[in-house]
């Protein structure tokens, strides 16, 4: 079924239209998002919560492009995503959005600049080592820009990931559980200079998390429950 | 009893490894492994035992007892009790008379039943059409060799007198299974049946004669049978096989053996390798859970004692699975050997399926013990922090009992002490060789950081492992080791083995040539336009001392150097190396202005005698002692068929004891000019013992051919195992590549650059391995080459360059292939998946 969009696509960051996700496993069928509908617009930052199993990573995803729907749709700044390949979904990913993730995911074989870099050298960005020293030395870790992420800690690990995520300037920064894996203080930390280079930067948040707390910082909260949204 | 819960639980996790796919690639490598290892076990075995039947077709029999009297009927009625086929011949010298013309034979008195092996081949006339032979000849009549009749001049029909009886010749002997044993018997033959033996009158106190009880049957039998006689044996009754009897044989056979057997050996090192590498694959998937069974309060015992239990039921049936394949494929070996050795090959015994049971279960305990341990060990932390508890490089002396497995086996294998010392340090050398080159030109690779991402990427993949990726690169280059192996040295070198008997092998010897006759014979090779063959002088000696002490037959155990000693040595002089000859020992004398008093002694007999460099030895030479040292020590190439010593003394030392000649020339087979030739000779040197080596020579050839292709077939496992190794390491790094991947993917990497750098990762790593493969390759060649096969070796600068350009682009493409499914999953359900 084609998605259908109803709200037309000025100043929108995100759309997603009647999203559905369901998985088989088995002779069992599970559905995990069911007709999920909301627009994000540019600059906003929300928030996603639920409770565990409630679809909001499964969201995240799809919102992304790194996972494909069983129905609806997904547009970002107008483009529909699934409408695209998987190279094409690629280069949009790399061009307009950056993650952040609960376990960080950074490459293990390449050293903290490197990590950084790598979104630049995908996308044939010059001068990738002078942003991302710049963007290390923004987050604290000037001083660490050789080390492999095994020689780092889980907070600065995760900082490596706020620079890479913010390296190439993306208009939507995707944020699944950026503190699932900190202490407290850490994770305050974090969350502290996620929220300050993205006011910085204007970009559009999405923030999926259970922290009640973490969600009043941003100025909306989508509710899932049940693979649907919550009035 | 804790055991049985745990047992049960090994059994439900298995059951369910199994059903999610985790065990696959293990046991496809455990399977391999023992299938490779029974069929080249049923293989090797049932070669062997075929070669070795055909050798005993030069003997007549699978064993002969001899004795200079008449042998205990007790000796035949056991072996009739053992349902052996048993067949009596008697051999001595004596004249073969035609008028006034009269000729010292070797007549051969046979009874029914001969030959046990091989076949007698006759014609009807001189170099007349032959035909196999299905009596032997009747009553009154003989079959001679074409020498009696050319040097008797008589034809079939007519008659000869052997002692006091006329026995008419009935056909002309073309070929006899027995006829080259020992160079004694040398004579032109003449074969008679036994009733006619009492009427030569012959057999009389004093008569030189040998008696030859010949015995056939199954291999075991004749085992057991040649027990039996060994027990019973009166002094001077005597054990034969084809090994004691003729040192060529003997030497290719020996040299078959070394060859099939490090074939099988290295397909099991290659199993060893693929059976580690996916063992550690399964730790690594199975980390999460152990840490989470030892926060439920499992310990360490329990947990390993779990996991020993699941692989031993693993390995079991895996090996059981692997069986039943090699016993399968042995099947259709051996109809497919049935076209390539032509005689019947015994039904395979069980011990190779047991053998296939205990190498599978060892192997698999041996390599996967690592793991094992390291799942017992993995911190209760790392269900909280996933980096903890992933194993890094310390785990390698875990594999320090998969390693004695593997050297036990070699020593087994081997059943050697020196040569399995040799291959195990070789080995450990080579691999300790191969992991430092590996390192230094991982090295040397990662300095190349410049270039594209899609490069660097993969160059990144691979520093980040460094001891993994040596791993994988030395487990590669094996595989690639034994498919070079298998294409060009291979031929390289069973072409060198092939040709080291060149078709003009010297295929006949002159013995007993007088100092007087040096001049005349090769006057009459000149007169005759042929090259005047290299004669050896020849001095014949009793070894009496060693060291200045006396030296008897009891002082040695071995049967063969009992036997040297009682005979006399053959020993010769010489200024220069005789070139099939090597010196392992010592130095060769220079040219000139040398101490004359110096021995060059034959290393293997040196070895049974336990003569040492060094040693003084005392030769009783007509009555002269002549001593001299020990200063070197040969081997020697037997089957180049050329004349060789045993002892070799500086000219100065031997010159004035009573010498006579040796030579040894190629003769072309089937011309009646080359008959002429050889009857002349006899003419004008009436006192020379001319031996004909042509039939053992074929024999030793077509043996080299047949061996060549068992081995071509060998090699085809070791190349399956080495296949095996390829994947089982692509994808033991399989799930960090997928992470890896999704991600790039999730970061903007199009496919395209994804599969830029897993070409570059593979092709660096197939690269360098395709150098170790082309080292190990090379270093392997060389040592078949000159140690095992004796012949010289040519360095190929094509295996190096094919090693290189197969590795890189053949593991690329074999890594691109294994990797797709990678490029193929949404990103989210790999990062889901492995986080």
């Amino acid at each position: 079924m084609p998605p259908t969009f109803t709200i037309p696509a000025t100043n929108v960051a995100i759309e997603v239209a009647l999203l559905g996700k369901e998985v088989t496993t088995g002779n069992t069928a599970l559905t995990i998002l069911r007709g999920v509908s909301f627009t994000i617009t540019a600059g906003e930052a929300v928030a996603v919560v639920g409770v565990s199993g409630s679809g909001k990573s499964t969201l995240l995803a799809l919102m992304a492009g790194l996972d494909t729907p069983s129905t609806g749709g997904v547009r970002i700044a107008g483009q529909d995503l699934f409408a695209l390949n998987e190279d094409g979904r690629a280069a949009l990913r790399g061009s307009t959005m950056g993650f952040v993730f609960q376990s960080f995911q950074l490459l293990a074989s390449m050293t903290a600049l490197e990590n950084v870099m790598v979104p630049l050298e995908l996308a044939g960005t010059p001068g990738g080592t002078e942003k991302a020293t710049a963007l290390l030395q923004r987050v604290g870790l000037g001083e660490r820009l050789h080390h492999y992420p095994k020689q780092l800690s889980g907070g600065e690990q995760q900082r490596v990931a706020i620079a890479r995520a913010f390296v190439t300037s993306p208009s939507i920064l995707l944020a699944d559980e950026p503190t699932g894996n900190l202490d407290a203080a850490t994770g305050a930390q974090i969350i502290d200079l996620m929220f300050e280079l993205n006011r910085e930067r204007q970009t559009t948040l999405v923030l999926v998390t259970h922290d009640e707390s973490l969600s009043a910082q941003c100025g909306r909260v989508i509710r899932l429950a049940g693979g649907a949204l919550q009035p | 009893m804790r055991l049985l819960p745990e047992m049960r639980m090994a059994l439900r996790l298995l059951i369910r490894d199994f059903r999610a796919g985790e065990l696959m690639l293990i046991g496809i490598a455990v399977v391999i492994a023992v299938a490779g290892v029974t069929t080249v076990g049923f293989f090797t075995d049932r070669v062997q035992l075929a070669l070795n039947r055909q050798a005993n077709q030069l003997l007549g029999a699978d064993l002969v007892v001899s004795h200079d009297r008449a042998l205990p009927t007790g000796m035949v009625q056991e072996a009739q009790r053992r349902q052996l086929a048993v067949t009596q011949m008697l051999r001595f010298p004596s004249m073969a008379v035609r008028g006034d013309k009269n000729v010292l034979a070797d007549i051969k008195v046979v009874s029914a039943g001969y030959p046990l092996r091989g076949e007698v081949r006759i014609a009807d006339k001189l170099y007349g059409e032959d035909r196999r032979a299905s009596t032997i000849p009747a009553p009154g009549s003989v079959w001679v060799d074409e020498r009696i009749l050319s040097q008797l001049n008589v034809s079939v029909g007519e008659k000869i007198v052997i002692g006091n009886k006329d026995l008419e010749i009935s056909a002309v002997m073309t070929q006899e299974p027995d006829a080259a044993i020992g160079f004694i018997n040398a004579g032109p033959r003449v074969m008679v049946n036994e009733a006619d033996l009492a009427a030569t009158g012959l057999v009389q106190t004093g008569s030189r004669i040998r008696y030859r009880l010949q015995i056939a049957g199954n291999a075991e039998a004749i085992d057991a049978y040649r027990d039996w006689v060994a027990a019973t044996l009166q002094p001077g009754q005597r054990i034969e096989g084809i090994r004691d009897a003729r040192p060529e044989i003997r030497s290719a056979l020996e040299r078959a053996e070394k060859f099939l057997n490090i074939a099988a050996l290295v397909s099991v090192l290659l199993a060893a390798m693929a059976i580690a590498l996916a063992a550690r694959r399964f730790l690594q998937r199975h980390l999460d859970a152990c840490a989470m069974m030892r926060c439920l309060g499992a310990s360490q015992g329990q947990l390993m004692r779990m996991y020993l239990m699941h692989f031993a039921v693993l390995g079991l049936a895996a090996s059981v699975i692997g069986c039943a394949i090699g016993a399968l494929a042995q099947q259709a070996l051996a109809h497919w050997l049935g076209t390539v050795v032509a005689v019947d090959l015994p039904q395979p015994s069980a011990l190779p399926l047991m053998q296939g049971l205990v190498i599978g279960l060892a192997l698999l305990l041996g390599f996967a013990l690592p793991p094992i341990i390291a799942l017992g060990r993995v911190p209760t932390m790392r269900v909280l922090r996933r980096d903890l508890g992933t194993p890094d490089g310390r785990g390698v002396a875990g594999y320090l009992l998969g390693y004695a497995i593997i050297a036990g086996m070699i020593f087994w294998k081997a059943s050697d002490f020196r040569l399995g010392m040799f291959v195990v340090l070789g080995f450990t050398g080579a691999m300790l060789a191969a992991g430092a080159l590996a390192w230094l030109l991982l090295k040397a690779v990662s300095g190349l950081r410049n270039g594209g991402i899609s490069w660097r990427f993969g160059i990144a993949n691979l520093r980040r492992h460094p001891l993994g990726t040596i791993v994988q690169v030395i487990a590669l280059g094996l595989g690639l080791m034994a498919l070079l192996t298998l294409t060009l040295i291979r031929n390289d070198l069973l072409s060198a083995w092939q040709t080291s008997l060149p078709p003009d092998a010297p295929n006949r010897f002159l013995v007993n040539i007088q100092d007087d006759q040096v001049a005349p014979l090769k006057a009459f090779f000149a007169e005759r336009q042929r090259v005047p063959p290299l004669l050896h002088p020849m001095i014949r000696g009793r070894l009496v001392q060693i060291n200045g002490r006396g030296v008897s037959a009891a002082d040695f155990a071995d049967e063969r150097a009992k036997r040297q000693i009682e005979r006399e040595f053959n020993l010769s002089w010489a200024a220069s190396l005789p070139k099939d000859n090597r010196i392992v020992a010592g130095q060769w004398w220079p040219p000139s202005g040398i101490p004359r008093e110096q021995y060059s002694m034959e290393d293997g007999i040196a070895q049974r005698l336990g003569v040492k460099l060094g040693d003084r030895l005392t030769f009783d030479i007509a009555g002269t002692p002549v001593s001299a040292t020990v200063t070197s020590l040969r081997k020697v190439d037997w089957d180049s068929f050329n004349v060789n010593f045993f002892m070799i003394a500086p000219q100065g030392l031997l010159e004035k004891q009573p010498v006579s000649y040796v030579t040894s020339f190629h003769l072309p087979s089937g011309k009646s000019g080359n008959n002429e030739l050889l009857n002349a000779l006899i003419k004008q040197f009436p006192n020379l013992l001319v031996i004909d080596v042509a039939q053992v020579m074929a024999q030793v050839q077509k043996m080299i051919t047949q061996v060549s292709k068992a081995i071509q077939f060998v090699f085809l496992f070791t190349l399956l195992a080495g296949l095996v190794v390829f994947y089982a390491a692509i994808a033991s790094t399989q799930d960090d590549r997928m992470q890896q991947a999704a991600i790039m993917r999730t970061l903007g990497a199009s496919r395209a650059q994804l599969t830029r750098a897993h070409l570059a990762e593979f092709a660096v790593i197939g690269a360098l391995a395709g150098l170790i493969a082309a080292a190990g390759a090379s270093s392997l060649g060389y040592v078949l080459a000159v140690k095992v096969l004796n012949v010289s070796y040519n360095f190929s600068p094509l295996a190096w360059l094919a090693g290189v350009a197969c590795g890189g682009v053949g593991i690329a493409i074999a890594g691109y292939l294994g990797t797709r499914r990678v490029l193929a999953t949404p990103p989210m359900r790999v990062l889901r998946e492995l986080a």
